[in-house]
């Protein structure tokens, strides 16, 4: 048998009761499931619901015992999903793609933008347990879909920093912008060792702008249409690399990222065709 | 040992040949399976006008075999004409355009407006078995509607030469080849996805493709893909060239399957089973094999299971 390099879980989804349900926010929702599928911070699953569809989904946690996904009920599927209860059968495959990854000890500046939150805390997590100084950078819309203060607050060595674009909790403007600021106010560029982002598309370009002019490494989590998961489809085949976010991405560090020609301007759809950012 | 083939005029630098429905929907894809070592590339298949495709779960496999009902989508000519034109312009390996349409009237309409496009080859997609409730049954599966496709697109291809896509859920693949070869095809793609078929989650009890039923690929269906190429060039009397796909995961697997009768073979699921460099793998694989063998030129294999059993029978 020539060599499998997708492990066979990953192409056949598995339906698991939902373990608990909570609500974020008011669109925000997160589900538990008593699995663990391995999954690494910044990896995403398949998530099926029978009958309806299956789209794909950050990781918010896998502690080796129960994997949660926290999710913006913004779609069909996505709404569905948040009206389910304990008990309520999805299917699950993966986890896919690519991850954050850091030294022991390293200094990382995390910037999470709406409910990019959710990944980014579990990046937090991991790296907080491999002694990492944390400098974590939240920002939404508003203070009602800031995701996740209390968690990040809870983890040692940990600075948060929050802001809002309307200024009703924290810095009022971007994440990016604070980010920016404190690296110029506070500590030397070079007290970071390396910055990574999850959230919109424009806050991942801003970021990978800093990031590129500072010199600091970053890693950033990269969305785009996708079907199977496991490079087949094609549908996440960026310009003018030809990789595939599946498999090469979702998690590619700043250098690729300022090869992506799209990246910042546009993604395809469905069908393939380009949609402005 | 040379790999290289030359097909109809055209120069193959191996006979590896990205398959449609895998990556294919822009030009970066094309370049990328070139980069990764495919000799030939095909489009996914290519709608005259936008055509959605089935909701996700579209693609599932095991070792065994992969099922898929991505279900065509597609955006349209002018993405094609967009795509095409990008990637002719370094162009690193031959570019063979797959169309699909829902009438014999619009095949001839898609047709026309790809060949201007000037691909190597067209590939004409009768014989998807995850459009049914749709498309209604396959063209591929009527000697009668296949050449009447055939006929459609040889009216308004020009030079280039067409390539009838066949489908192996049928009683005769032979009858319905020589149907189409009398109708003008140049050449065939030999073969679809078998089936359809069907997976069902035990827990939830409901199919897994949003679909229901879904092509079959992957390792499983080689042996029907050898059986109908051979079929196919003991009915065409090898003078058609045949892309030979289905199940092809090694340099082994390819090689068998030109011994059937292919010229070209086309990759699709291994890609999900080892990686993009299945390519660079499989051709590495067939020159191992034929440098052991003291096969010099890989076009000496085609059809040579054809000539070893008339040399047997002729004893």
């Amino acid at each position: 048998m020539p060599p499998r390099n997708i492990p066979l879980h990953t192409r056949l989804p598995k339906t698991y009761h939902i373990a608990s349900v909570k609500r974020e926010t008011e669109q925000v929702t997160s589900c538990t499931f008593d699995v663990s599928l391995g999954s690494r911070p910044g990896q995403f699953v398949m998530l099926w619901l029978p009958g309806v569809e299956e789209i794909p989904m950050s990781v918010a946690n896998d502690d080796g015992k129960q994997l949660q996904i926290t999710f913006f009920a913004i779609g069909e599927t996505t709404r569905k999903l948040a009206s389910m209860k304990k008990g309520d059968l999805v299917g699950l495959r993966g986890p896919f793609g690519t991850f954050y990854e850091w030294k022991p000890k390293q200094h990382l500046a995390l910037v999470a933008g709406g409910y990019g939150a959710a990944p980014m805390y579990f990046a937090a997590r991991e790296a907080a347990k491999d002694g990492c100084t944390l400098s974590v950078f939240v920002g939404a819309r508003s203070k009602g879909h800031l995701l996740y203060l209390p968690a990040f607050r809870k983890l040692p060595r940990t600075t948060l920093y929050v802001s809002t674009d309307d200024g009703s909790q924290g810095f009022k403007g971007f994440n990016v912008q604070l980010l920016e600021k404190t690296l110029k106010e506070g500590a030397s560029p070079l007290a970071i060792d390396q910055i990574f982002a999850c959230g919109p598309e424009r806050m991942l370009k801003s970021v990978s702008d800093l990031s590129f002019r500072t010199k600091i490494p970053g890693q950033l989590s990269l969305e785009r249409y996708m079907k199977c998961g496991f490079g087949l489809c094609g549908n996440c085949v960026v310009d003018p690399l030809g990789i595939r976010l599946c498999t090469d991405g979702p998690v590619v560090r700043n250098d690729i990222a300022r090869k992506i020609t799209e990246f910042g301007k546009y993604h395809r759809d469905e069908l393939g065709r380009k949609k402005m950012v | 040992m040379d790999l290289s083939q030359k097909i109809l005029g055209i120069h193959f630098p191996n006979p590896t040949v990205l398959a449609s429905g895998i990556w294919g929907i822009t030009a970066a894809s094309w370049r990328a399976a070139a980069r990764a070592g495919a000799g030939g590339v095909t489009t996914k298949s290519l709608w005259l006008k936008e055509h959605r495709g089935h909701a996700s779960p579209v693609i599932i496999a095991t070792d065994h075999w992969t099922l898929n009902a991505v279900g065509v989508p597609d955006a349209g000519i002018e993405k094609a004409r967009e795509e095409i034109g990008d990637y002719q312009k370094d162009q690193p390996v031959p570019l063979i355009a797959n169309i699909i349409a829902d009438t014999v009237e619009n095949y001839g309409k898609t047709a026309q407006a790809i060949a201007k496009l000037k691909p190597e080859f067209l590939e004409v997609n009768i014989s998807c078995p995850n459009v049914e409730d749709e498309l209604g049954k396959p063209f591929a599966c009527s000697s009668h509607a296949a050449a009447a496709v055939t006929k459609a697109v040889k009216a308004v291809s020009g030079k280039i030469p067409v390539f009838i896509k066949l489908s192996p859920n049928v009683d005769s693949i032979a009858a319905i080849a020589q149907s189409c070869a009398a109708a003008g095809a140049d050449g065939f793609t030999v073969i679809n996805t078998v089936g359809p078929g069907m997976a069902i989650d035990l827990k939830s009890r409901m199919p897994i493709l949003t679909n229901r039923v879904g092509g079959l690929s992957g390792p499983a269906i080689k042996p029907i893909a050898v059986r109908c190429i051979a079929d196919v060039y003991r009915a065409t009397e090898g003078k058609l060239p045949i892309i030979g796909t289905g199940g092809v995961m090694t340099g082994e697997d390819a090689l068998e399957l030109m011994l059937a009768g292919a010229s070209l073979v086309g990759i699709g699921s291994a890609v999900g089973y080892r990686g993009s460099k299945v390519f660079s793998l499989v051709c590495a694989e067939m020159e191992a094999w034929c440098e052991r063998e003291g096969v010099k030129k890989i076009g000496e294999m085609v059809g040579g299971m054809q000539r070893k059993l008339k040399m047997q029978n002729s004893k």
